[in-house]
């Protein structure tokens, strides 16, 4: 497996770390209720097959990804910066 | 049949013909009291308890693939109570006291070998953790012995204690543990289930569950509706595809873990070893291959295999530890599908709808639990009461932050463990 940074270009995995489903993204407000926290921190849809989690190239530009890839076959179909995905939540 | 030495020089004697099958292969039936969802070791063992431990032989083991060819069948075999938190510590301890009697329990040889754990420690501060380790261990009534650098020598002698970067200060001994052949523990329990009745029905897919004003009613199967009074989910790897079908979500997430063998060799490492510098551990099967394996590969996973980097990072491990094995050709890897709770530790629990049953979450750690975990969730399922060894195990711990068990001390979110 290996990840084409929208900066960097094709890099191999050992450049970048893990972070998790993309749900880190929608972090509820401080006075959310519980069941919110829970769900952000705590439970997950945990895909067979299409997901889109958190990426960080810590060994090459610094940038968080979000990666869309297939948690079956390992093959992965889009990289975007995390910046990118977050931005176009609000804007929409 | 009973299996005996006797057994095995008659039928030697007679030209091995009269072996039966070690286990029916029954049409489903409509209606059971229970259903186990899966034909893992887990699911296997809840079954044979559910039969032994509380009279209950109306029951069905649901396995979509065959018996034992999940998780069971994919291990480092590695058996141990070294556990130092409540709530783990009392339920390893009560499932090691269980493998030591297994093989008469089920009349089955299982190859259960209590070789001793050695787990190795590099400096004072690790040194201390693993002496409060062990402290808790001879506390919780297990047998935890504080080697120094000398009693390591004494016994592994092959070591790499000269290297100026990880040396090894001495290790916790755990006389007690060990491997088994993970195979025979699915068969053996599989076999002592169905003698007490139970049907155990494979290349059966749950493809739903059937719920009615909150109670379950049975589930839907690739070999047709199935009636069920109680259901348990017994599907570390694949829980949050299960428990979707009762329209839930767990909190939990699949990574891959990766495993390796090499070619068969003479007996060279005579019990199982764990490296405090970097994730590895290695025993020795019966058959001479050198098992060993080490961190997560860190990503959400179904693939059950994984990428280089891990095996890379697992083996530059253990030639740091014992550079002998770079001697040996590596035969074959192979990843597993774990269940990883933001913990670290188990599910065993009832869930929100009456009559469903969830055993899950059990991280790399699985087989050592086989046989506490089948019994504990058997004994919830038959009485509706927590079993007391894993009662800390509750799903609703991670919700109210209460009761959580995070045996390694790095925090309670998906991807620390």
């Amino acid at each position: 497996m290996r990840l084409t940074c929208p900066h960097c270009g094709d890099r191999d995995l050992r450049e970048f770390s893990y972070k998790g489903h993309e749900t880190y993204l929608d972090r509820p407000s401080a006075d959310a209720p519980a069941a919110a926290w829970d769900g952000y921190l705590h439970l997950r849809d945990n895909p067979a097959g299409e997901t889109r989690d958190l990426w960080f190239h810590e060994l090459g530009c610094s940038a968080w990804l979000v990666v869309t890839r297939n948690t079956v076959t390992h093959a992965v179909t889009v990289v975007e910066l995390a910046r990118d995905v977050k931005g176009a939540r609000h804007a929409g | 049949m009973r299996y005996s030495g006797w057994q095995v020089l008659a039928q030697g004697l007679m030209g091995n013909k009269g072996w039966k099958p070690a286990w029916r292969d029954p049409a489903p039936k409509p209606e059971y009291d229970i259903v186990i969802i899966g034909g893992g070791g887990h699911g296997l063992a809840t079954a044979f308890y559910l039969a032994k431990e509380h009279g209950l032989r109306n029951i069905a083991v649901l396995e979509k693939g065959y018996l034992g060819g999940g998780n069971v069948g994919r291990n480092t075999t590695i058996v141990r109570a070294n556990y130092a938190l409540p709530g783990n510590s009392e339920f390893y301890s009560h499932s090691l006291k269980l493998w030591e009697g297994m093989e008469q329990e089920l009349n089955y040889n299982v190859m259960h070998s209590q070789r001793g754990v050695l787990n190795l420690f590099h400096s004072d501060g690790q040194r201390d953790a693993y002496a409060r380790r062990g402290n808790a261990m001879i506390n919780q009534g297990d047998d935890a012995i504080l080697l120094d650098r000398e009693g390591v020598r004494k016994k592994l002698p092959y070591l790499d204690y000269d290297q100026t970067r990880f040396p090894i200060y001495g290790a916790l001994y755990h006389p007690r543990g060990g491997t088994a052949r993970h195979d025979a523990v699915a068969w053996g329990y599989a076999r002592g289930a169905d003698q007490y009745g139970v049907d155990l029905l494979q290349k059966c897919e749950v493809t739903g569950i059937d719920v009615e004003n909150g109670k379950v009613t049975g589930v839907q199967t690739t070999r047709g509706a199935i009636r069920a009074k109680k259901v348990g989910i017994v599907v570390a790897g694949r829980s949050g595809q299960v428990a979707a079908l009762a329209g839930m979500r767990l909190p939990i997430e699949s990574h891959i873990l990766q495993a390796f063998v090499t070619e068969g060799l003479k007996p060279v490492i005579d019990n199982v070893i764990t490296y405090g510098m970097g994730h590895f551990y290695i025993s020795q099967s019966d058959k001479g291959g050198l098992v060993f394996g080490g961190d997560l590969d860190f990503y959400a996973s179904y693939a059950a295999r994984g990428n280089l980097p891990m095996a890379e990072h697992v083996v530059e491990a253990g030639m740091t530890l014992m550079p002998m094995i770079g001697k040996a050709r590596m035969l074959r890897s192979w990843g597993g599908i774990m269940d990883m709770s933001p913990d670290g530790s188990p599910i065993i629990d009832k869930t929100h709808i009456d009559g469903l049953y969830l055993n899950c979450g059990w991280c790399y750690g699985g087989f050592k639990a086989v046989p506490g975990s089948g019994y504990s969730f058997a004994h919830l399922m038959a009485t509706d009461m927590h079993h007391a060894p894993a009662a800390g195990f509750r799903l609703d711990r991670f919700a109210t932050g209460r009761g959580l068990m995070d045996e390694e001390g790095t925090g309670s979110q998906h991807n620390l463990h």
